[in-house]
Formats: C-alpha cells, sequence, structure tokens
C-alpha cells in the first residue's frame, strides 16, 4: 500500500479498504468468480494505474477497463477522413492534440502534416472559429471528438458561427454517446461486469437519470465517480456495498460536480444542434447502433460531412493489433503480441496505446516493468 | 480533454457573446462561460472558480476542491497536458481573437 500516502485524507483512504476487505469477504462467502467492476471512463482508468488502485483492492475485485478513451475508439476509417480533408488546399484543420498521433491506413494527422497539410493544434473549438474569422479565404475543419463531456462545446461553437454568419467554418463531427455503448456491453453474450464506475464528466452535463435502465433492466450498480484517488476507492466501496445489500441503483458519489439533471444549458445546445446516428463504427467494438451524433439537417452548412462529401471507408484494423479483446476485456494489454514490442506510446500501433487515458498506455506507463515484455527474438 | 482543469474567472470580455477570460495555474486564456450562468448575470461569474473543458467553463467549483484537484492533475501529468494544449492553441491563434 505504499501509495495510499499520496491520497488526500490517507486515514479515510484507510478505513475504505479496511470496509471494502470486509464487504469483499462478504460477497465472496456466495460465488466463486472474482467481482469485475467496469470503470467506463479513461480517466478512471488512468487513476486507477496511476495510484496503484487496484494492487490495494483484495484480489477478488478486478477492474474491467471500458471504453470511455474517445481517442482510443477512433475507427482508422475516421482518422483517414481527416488526413483527407487535412490534405484539401484550401482547409486548415484543426484539431486537439490529442489526436495528432493516431494511426490511419496510412498516415496520423501528424504525418499529413509532415506532408504538407495545414494541419494546426488548438485547445478549443473557438480557437477553430476564430481562425475562421482570422481567415475569410480558406475553410476552416474543426476535428470534434469525445463524449457528452465535449458536445456541448461543439454544439455550442455551431450555434456562435450560426449568430455571426461565419460561413467557412465547419466541424467533422465524431462525437460518441456512452448510453448505447454501455448498453452493447451489457448485451454481449460473455458480459461478466457485476458493476460499474460511471464516468464523472460525462454525467455532469448528461446527469445521473440516463443510467436508471442499468439498474432496473439489468440490475447492475452504477455509482458516478469522482476522478481523484479517493473518489475512486469511496466508488468502488459504494458498488460494493449494494452487492452486498443485494441492491442495484445508480448511486452518485460525484455530487459535488454532478447534479443529478445534468446541465440545463449543455443539454439544450447539444439537443439544438445534434441527433442520434443510425450507428457508428468504434475501434475494436465494430458498429454499435446509436452510439453516435451527426448535426443536425438546419446547421448542415456547419457539417464537414456534408461540406466535403466525406467517404467515411470502413477500414479493419491491423491484423495483429488486439485493441478490441483489449477494450472488451478479453485479454490484458500485456498479452497483446504487439504490446511494448512494435507497440509503444512513442509508435503507437493500437489507438489504446496512443492517448494517456488508453488501458495500454496506462499498462506501459505505470505497470512496471514487469509487464513489458522482452522483445521478440 | 475529458478531465478538465479549474481555473478562475478573472474578466467578462464580452457578456453578449458569454466570455470571459480565466486564470488557469497563472495562465489567462478566454473562456466560454454558457453553461455555468444559470440564472446569474455574467458578471456575477469573476472571482468563481470552474472546472473548464476544451474552452468551456463546465461547472462551478469551489477554492479547496480547485486546489485539490489541480493537484491531483498535476500528479497525474494532466495539468501538463492541459497547459501545454492551451499553448497550442495560443501559437495557433496567432492575432485571431475568440
Amino acid at each position: 500500500m505504499k501509495y495510499v500516502d499520496e491520497f488526500r485524507d490517507p486515514v479515510r483512504a484507510g478505513v475504505l479498504l479496511k470496509e471494502i476487505e470486509a464487504l469483499t469477504a462478504q460477497i465472496m462467502a456466495g460465488r466463486d468468480r472474482p467481482v469485475v467492476i467496469m470503470e467506463v471512463c479513461g480517466g478512471h482508468t488512468h487513476s486507477i494505474f496511476r495510484y496503484g488502485i487496484e494492487k490495494m483492492l483484495p484480489p477478488e475485485i478486478e477492474f474491467a477497463h471500458g471504453p470511455g478513451c474517445p481517442v482510443c475508439v477512433l475507427p482508422m476509417g475516421r482518422v483517414d477522413d481527416c488526413v483527407e480533408l487535412a490534405m484539401k488546399p484550401e482547409v486548415i484543420f484543426t484539431t486537439f492534440g490529442d489526436a495528432m498521433r493516431v494511426p490511419g491506413s496510412r498516415l496520423s494527422l501528424l504525418g499529413a502534416k509532415a506532408e504538407g497539410a495545414d494541419v494546426r493544434m488548438v485547445y478549443s473549438p473557438l480557437d477553430a472559429l476564430a481562425l475562421a474569422r482570422a481567415n475569410p479565404d480558406r475553410e476552416v475543419v474543426f476535428f470534434g471528438l469525445g463524449f457528452e463531456t465535449t458536445m456541448p462545446s461543439t454544439a455550442l461553437t455551431i450555434l456562435q458561427a450560426q449568430a455571426e454568419g461565419i460561413g467557412n467554418f465547419s466541424l467533422f463531427c465524431n462525437h460518441i454517446t456512452i448510453i448505447p455503448t454501455i448498453k452493447a456491453i451489457l448485451d454481449s453474450p460473455d458480459m461478466g461486469i457485476d458493476g460499474f464506475l460511471g464516468p464523472g464528466h460525462v454525467s455532469m452535463v448528461i446527469g445521473t437519470d440516463p443510467y436508471d435502465f442499468i439498474a432496473r433492466d439489468y440490475h447492475r450498480p452504477l455509482v458516478v465517480a469522482g476522478f481523484e484517488p479517493l473518489d475512486v476507492l469511496h466508488s468502488v466501496w459504494m458498488v460494493l456495498r449494494q452487492m452486498a445489500e443485494g441492491r442495484a441503483e445508480i448511486e452518485n458519489q460525484y455530487d459535488r460536480i454532478v447534479p443529478r439533471h445534468g446541465n440545463e444549458a449543455s443539454l439544450a445546445a447539444v439537443t439544438e444542434v445534434f441527433e442520434l446516428r443510425e450507428f457508428f463504427e468504434w475501434r475494436g467494438l465494430g458498429s454499435i447502433d446509436h452510439s453516435g451524433v451527426q448535426i443536425r439537417e438546419a446547421y448542415a452548412a456547419w457539417d464537414a460531412e456534408r461540406k466535403f462529401a466525406v467517404a467515411s471507408p470502413s477500414i479493419p484494423d491491423p491484423k495483429a493489433c488486439q485493441c478490441g479483446e483489449v477494450l472488451k476485456g478479453a485479454i490484458k494489454p500485456w498479452q497483446c503480441k504487439l504490446f511494448g514490442r512494435s507497440c509503444t506510446p512513442e509508435t503507437p500501433m493500437g489507438a489504446l496505446m496512443v492517448s494517456s487515458e488508453g488501458a495500454c498506455a496506462a499498462y506501459y506507463q505505470y505497470g512496471g516493468i514487469d509487464a513489458v515484455p522482452e522483445p521478440a527474438q | 480533454m475529458c478531465l478538465g482543469i479549474p481555473g478562475q474567472i478573472v474578466e467578462i470580455t464580452d457578456a453578449g457573446r458569454k466570455l470571459g477570460v480565466a486564470n488557469v495555474s497563472g495562465v489567462r486564456r478566454p473562456v466560454n462561460l454558457a453553461c455555468v450562468i444559470g440564472e446569474g448575470s455574467v458578471e456575477d461569474l469573476i472571482g468563481t472558480w470552474v472546472l473548464i473543458h476544451v474552452g468551456f467553463a463546465m461547472s462551478k467549483i469551489d477554492e479547496d476542491q480547485a486546489a485539490e484537484t489541480l493537484r491531483i492533475l498535476t500528479e497525474l501529468g494532466e495539468a501538463q497536458q492541459e497547459l501545454a494544449a492551451m499553448r497550442d492553441g495560443d501559437r495557433a491563434l496567432g492575432d485571431a481573437q475568440w
């Protein structure tokens, strides 16, 4: 427990760990397989690894690292779309820095930039809108990605572009939505998840009501969790307490940030600008119904997909790449043949190695030297 | 991107467009305030601590929470990434204004 010292309140962390041990013993009395808790959000994955939380818990408690890293689940075909857009001479392609190194079938955005494309890293979609205002003779495309946490920012940016009549700005919309994705995981035949840590900042936007079906229809507890280590421990304790008491409810550990009904202004903007897609392709998980959003017809003028007739080819992941199995929890990152060999944070092959919130990058960074295999002979 | 970063709103620059400036770890950054105004007026937000995601203030927080969140984000390396992303953004913006 060498990391407990780093907790904001080590005494409280110690008490929680003791109670978690007792609850685990109580739960395990009636079962013969480990308790699997999925942390949906990549921020939690990062925190769990950084603070060594899994190692502090009884061995019967396992984390399944969920799909909540938007950079990681971006399919290759969408990266190729970005590269194609960026290569157009009239286009200034703007993106969050996180997305620069995600591999496409031929190039990443970083590679496209090296080949002369005008790719610029911005911090905010409003930076991109400012660039459009300042460069009226160019087309500025913003690469919008993320779950509900970042959806309000791009929705409000489109509403601002409309209000100011800025016609040379458009959004390449790759936003994804968490609820259908959790549902798809719950519906998969080999689903072995006993409870969930719900994403904190997605829930800050959508509230906790949308999760009700998980308790009602699937009888699994979900606790919306903050990402500080003490939040994660507290939330694990809340999930286990529900299991020990035979309850399945939606609880909110992160109520200092997450209101039950979400953020009204954010939801209004998102609903105004976006609608659900029929389906969206995920790296490693395949196509999931209604798991992405697209821009409504009324805002078509700011939709890069319509403006540039984006093709969105469906391109399979590299054959040796096992991001999909890792995402579904079927294998651990180090069990992938590429892990630590041809796939490292410096030269990622699969998306899970790209972002610090990806399970593979987290294992690589914090898993300890034992987790990194010897180079293949 | 997903974890955000705390900042304190220090100036309202355009009440109509709900824009202000936040102090984020000593760095001044324009922020959109549309999601945290609520019932009040935009000027009431000066001095308020907020959690900022990609240039949008998304939730009010208290000062102690802000300090603790920043400490954890720094330990995770996320605060440094976020500040680097802001510098990238500033570089991309050049003379362009929000």
